[in-house]
């Protein structure tokens, strides 16, 4: 039997990738919004911490591992990047580091276990965010722009119709009198 | 009871509301009916199915035959299921839908020749406490004098694994028909592209 085990899989995982996830490596600190429910309420905590680990690849079965010290107390979870309880990732830091997977920070305390900031890939987002925003604010000028004309010429087109209805009325004979003279000429 | 051939494609995992579930995909049939049998000719109901077009040169000519009689096109697999009586010619996955308990017949991974932990889950001799290059030897196997020899039958090392193996109760998660795909909850015995027979379960809850 021919088959093509990628494409079959990933037709299966492809309804559960998440598009909101922000581009984001070990050594980021991010925040992820996650669904609690308790009973039948359900709220959304924050979960913030350094990016310890990405693993099993870029498809719907990755996951990645975020670690915080909690009063004092190492925390790590892990997180299925495509889960639905899953309201929101947000980088907050670039860290830069040497290492894929970053088990190391495990031994250290304090300030020990500080990772040094990546000021270049920092600067890119702020970049990336500014150049967003204003794309944003140009879209929506233009929005705005193109609905005023939108209405504008709705406008003149209404005129115009009522005008042409006008020139229709009157015009009709002359029209009549240009086509018989065709007809002669012909 | 009902069931049809595929090929283990391999293990993923899909999303139920908010609970992650690991499945098995499943390419199976369309299975044509080969043959037939019923009771007064035969001595029992079943079904023949085929799965996996073949080309001839790579069957013997007896083979051949059997399908020629039939009219069906060379397969790769034959498998027999006792009382089944398709309507259709041929077997598709919509006999299966969501929700259902199914049994998974495969050919187990082939480990070679194993030792008696790995074979038959023994426990091994003791890490420490003096053992010497022993600690996953099997043991004693016998008693003394009497009897005087190892009973037959005495669980030893020995080639393991690429044997029959049937997963009873497993549930169907999906079944796709246009792409001749089943999920499966969970594993299924056998490597990936291997040949793995799905029945209605024999259990309770089967049909």
């Amino acid at each position: 039997m021919k088959y093509n085990k990628g494409a079959i899989l990933r037709s299966i995982e492809q309804p559960f990738l998440r598009d909101d996830v922000p581009e984001f490596d070990t050594g980021d600190t991010i925040r992820v919004d996650y669904k609690v429910v308790e009973g039948n309420r359900s709220r959304i905590q924050s979960f913030e911490g350094v990016v310890i680990a990405r693993k099993n690849g870029k498809g719907a079965r990755s996951t990645v591992t975020v670690r915080k010290v909690s009063f004092g107390e190492g925390v790590e979870r892990v997180f299925p990047l495509s889960s639905p309880l899953i309201d929101g990732i947000e980088v907050v830091r670039r860290g830069r580091t040497r290492r894929a997977k970053l088990y190391y920070l495990r031994e250290l305390r304090g300030k020990a276990s500080r990772l040094k900031v990546d000021v270049r890939r920092q600067e890119e987002d702020r970049a990336a965010a500014r150049t967003a925003r204003d794309a944003k604010k140009a879209q929506a000028a233009a929005d705005a722009d193109a609905a005023a004309k939108a209405e504008e010429e709705a406008a003149a087109a209404e005129a115009a119709e009522a005008d042409a209805a006008e020139a229709v009325a009157g015009s009709e004979p002359a029209e009549a009198e240009t086509t018989d003279e065709d007809a002669k000429e012909s | 009871m009902k069931g049809i051939l595929g090929t283990k494609v391999g293990m993923t995992q899909v999303w139920r509301d908010e609970r992650l579930v690991p499945v098995t995909v499943v390419l199976a049939g369309p299975c044509p009916v080969v043959q037939r049998k019923t009771g007064e000719r035969d001595g029992y109901d079943a079904v023949q199915l085929g799965w996996d077009d073949v080309p001839a040169k790579r069957l013997t000519k007896p083979a051949l035959g059997h399908f020629e009689a039939n009219g069906v096109a060379p397969q790769r697999h034959l498998v027999e299921l006792r009382d089944f009586a398709p309507e259709e010619d041929a077997v598709t996955v919509s006999i299966f839908e969501g929700g259902e308990t199914i049994d998974v017949t495969g050919t187990s991974k082939g480990r070679g020749t194993a030792g008696t932990m790995k074979r038959w889950g023994f426990g091994g001799l003791p890490a420490t406490h003096g053992t010497k290059k022993k600690h996953r030897a099997v043991g004693s196997i016998g008693t003394g004098k009497t009897p005087g020899r190892v009973y037959k039958g005495r669980k030893m090392a020995g080639r393991t694994g690429a044997r029959p193996v049937t997963t009873v109760g497993l549930e169907v998660v999906e079944v796709r028909p246009d792409d001749n795909l089943l999920l499966i909850k969970g594993a299924v015995p056998g490597a990936n592209g291997s040949l793995v027979v799905v029945k209605g379960s024999a259990r309770k809850g089967g049909a």
